[in-house]
């Protein structure tokens, strides 16, 4: 262990950071004859960098060599940055060292693709194994499953990972095709198809025998980057919906596209991160996953995007203030967390709290609720104030009024035209 | 009026709560020793800790509230929170009062507060979880100072003995004066009195395990490579991160090169 070794990490770990995925949650993995670490609770975010985002795992790349030239990548063959590669034991000695001083919850590996995606893939498996077995880590551990690896490496990766991920990259085919054209769509599809079938039918087998072994009891996960290509929200959206679907995904990450190259198939260098964007995704997935709406009710070919100035929960209301407004002391809990102001637990106290008593007004501020901007859509039996008929733009105004956003600027289309 | 003086525990407030009831004392102030009560009220009620009786208070609570909601009392004690005490009292006569469970009854300030507090106490004890940062001495302990602003110790005992079955470790609350130390079989909680310095720090290497310093140095380069600069936020990182807690951290510690 030397200067090397903290070279290697600055160079893998900055090369790893594009990859947004940082969960360390939904595992099940206790701590096994009194060894070294636990999953089976929350994730824990140990740290935040200076841009916000959580650091959970030691997130690292193998090496960043890499036989492909994907346009969007970092780590570009073409590209002229540093190349390292750590060994076997150096990445096992690290995690280990890192999680006994409460640094992190454990591992995320991914990799360039070096020699084939075979050897790339049994390297990611031998680390995983070793942790599990000779160092009995029960701590979390992602790997990224390299497209084009053979089924049975799959299979083992997901019996000593938590989580799996193939990234598919692109929102759609022809994307891929335009900035990784070594790369095939299927290349990542197939093994994700693999893996929703092996974690299927681990689960079953679970339940028959309680002997059966973990297999990425986290289940998987993929990730998109967002603002390198032309798609629509609508598009992107449908894509994720089509992978919480077909594939029974845990979560699809959104990357806005943090521009590393001048090459004239992307951005431009300089080109702000679509931050915005990729957070009014989020606020759309979470609606999704969590709220009870349909994708079309969020995105449609009449509004193909997300509305940048506004969360997309408040574009809908204001979309359909027919439905509007609700009186929250006899609405049904799927009604009340469809008001703006109003989020998922705001809902279920309010829906808790309203059998031992009639819920105004100053009970919703205290509950955690934005009533400055839910009241626009709040009807009460005795009125608290008379409220007028606004109409969609106006209640818009107001309720921008309240809020500053650092990122106003940038509100204007721009941001998504290149 | 009258104050209850106690001993400042929980089973201690427990016996309190259980005295009040006994002797009917109404309008209660609560005192945890003796120079807070002397130039209040003539003569205080001393309240003696008494297993029995909080044994008895906690069954009685046990009928009336869930798993949960006898957790949040305990966690809104632990808050520390000025007049806690009181707002605990109002909990437990409103939840003795009433037949059916209350802990959803938002509408009544007690309940609210206690929720607000008790969720304040949850927070931290994640927090301490997330920001606990380890040092390796040369004798193989792991040991780490926090300053928590609620006492979160006792809920994070379970946490890092599941976690840190195989190695010993210390965790100090440099505020309050007291660690919970684990030596592979069991968690004990010690008092030490002593003064963390920046002597503590990996720099003076003879208490330090050889290879502390070069981890310290790793996780410090990885935390800033990690960063993406296109995307700066501080007001975000402060937000997740108080600077209350930098003195601490590895990663954030003022005066320390990255």
């Amino acid at each position: 262990m030397n200067q090397r070794v903290v070279e290697k990490l600055e160079i893998l770990a900055d090369a790893a950071k594009y990859d947004v995925s940082c969960s360390s949650a939904l595992s099940n993995r206790k701590n096994k004859d009194k060894g070294l670490g636990n999953s089976s609770g929350n994730g824990i975010c140990h740290a935040y960098t200076e841009d916000g985002r959580c650091v959970s795992l030691l997130k690292i790349l193998l090496t960043n060599h890499c036989i492909f030239d994907c346009a969007y990548c970092v780590s570009r063959r073409s590209n002229d940055v540093k190349r390292a590669a750590f060994t076997v034991d150096e990445v096992v000695d690290l995690t280990i060292n890192f999680y006994r001083r409460n640094y992190i919850e454990g591992l995320f590996l991914s990799s360039g693709i070096f020699d084939s995606p075979d050897y790339t893939m049994e390297r990611l498996v031998r680390i995983a194994r070793k942790l599990r077995t000779e160092q009995n880590f029960n701590g979390y551990i992602h790997l990224k499953a390299i497209p084009g690896a053979s089924d049975e490496l799959i299979r083992q990766a997901g019996l000593y990972a938590d989580r799996l991920s193939l990234n598919v990259e692109m929102p759609t085919e022809q994307s891929l095709k335009l900035l990784a054209p070594e790369k095939n769509h299927n290349d990542v599809i197939k093994p994700m198809a693999f893996l929703k079938n092996e974690i299927k039918a681990f689960t079953e087998e679970k339940k028959k025998s309680r002997r059966t072994p973990l297999f990425a009891p986290a289940g998987q996960s993929t990730q998109m980057v967002i603002g390198a290509t032309q798609e629509n929200d609508m598009e992107i959206l449908g894509m994720a919906n089509y992978f919480y679907q077909k594939m029974s995904m845990k979560r699809v990450y959104f990357s806005g596209y943090v521009p590393v190259s001048n090459d004239n198939r992307l951005p431009a260098l300089g080109t702000p991160v679509p931050i915005i964007r990729e957070n009014r995704l989020y606020q759309a997935d979470w609606l999704i996953r969590y709220y009870g709406f349909k994708v079309n009710e969020i995105v449609g070919t009449d509004r193909p995007h997300l509305a940048l100035d506004i969360d997309p929960k408040l574009n809908w209301a204001l979309h359909h203030l027919d439905q509007f407004p609700v009186d929250v002391n006899t609405a049904d809990l799927e009604v009340i967390k469809r008001i703006p102001g109003i989020g998922y637990r705001g809902a279920e106290r309010i829906v808790a709290a309203r059998r031992f008593g009639r819920v105004q007004p100053e009970h919703l501020r205290k509950m955690g609720i934005v009533y400055e901007r839910a009241k626009y859509f709040l009807a009460f039996a005795t009125p608290f104030i008379q409220q007028k008929d606004y109409t969609p733009v106006q209640i818009k105004q107001r309720i921008l009024t309240l809020q500053k956003s650092k990122y106003q600027p940038n509100f204007s289309p721009q941001m998504t035209l290149f | 009026m009258r104050t209850v003086l106690y001993d400042g525990t929980y089973l201690g407030w427990l016996t309190a709560v259980f005295d009040i009831y006994d002797h009917k004392i109404e309008d209660v102030v609560f005192a945890r020793d003796a120079a807070d009560s002397a130039s209040l009220f003539a003569t205080p009620h001393h309240v003696i800790t008494d297993e029995t009786k909080a044994a008895r208070v906690l069954k009685g609570l046990e009928k009336r509230l869930s798993p949960d909601g006898l957790e949040s009392l305990y966690k809104a004690f632990l808050s520390e929170y000025d007049s806690m005490d009181n707002t605990l009292l109002r909990f437990v006569r409103h939840a003795f009062a009433s037949t059916a469970n209350i802990e959803a009854d938002l509408l009544h300030t007690a309940v609210w507060d206690v929720q607000q507090a008790a969720k304040r106490v949850r927070r931290e004890a994640h927090r301490m979880k997330a920001f606990v940062r380890f040092q390796k001495t040369s004798d193989g302990l792991f040991y780490a100072i926090v300053e928590p602003a609620c006492d979160v110790l006792p809920l994070i005992a379970r946490h890092f003995k599941d976690r840190y079955a195989d190695q010993r470790w210390l965790i100090y609350d440099a505020h309050r004066k007291y660690g919970l130390h684990y030596d592979l079989d069991t968690v004990t909680t010690v008092s030490l009195n002593f003064t963390p310095t920046s002597s503590t720090d990996a720099t003076n290497a003879s208490i330090f395990d050889e290879r502390e310093e070069f981890f310290q140095i790793l996780w410090r380069r990885y935390f800033s490579s990690v960063n993406i600069e296109a995307r700066k936020n501080l007001k975000l990182h402060v937000q997740h991160m108080p600077k209350k807690y930098w003195r601490h951290l590895t990663e954030k510690r003022p005066g320390v090169s990255r």
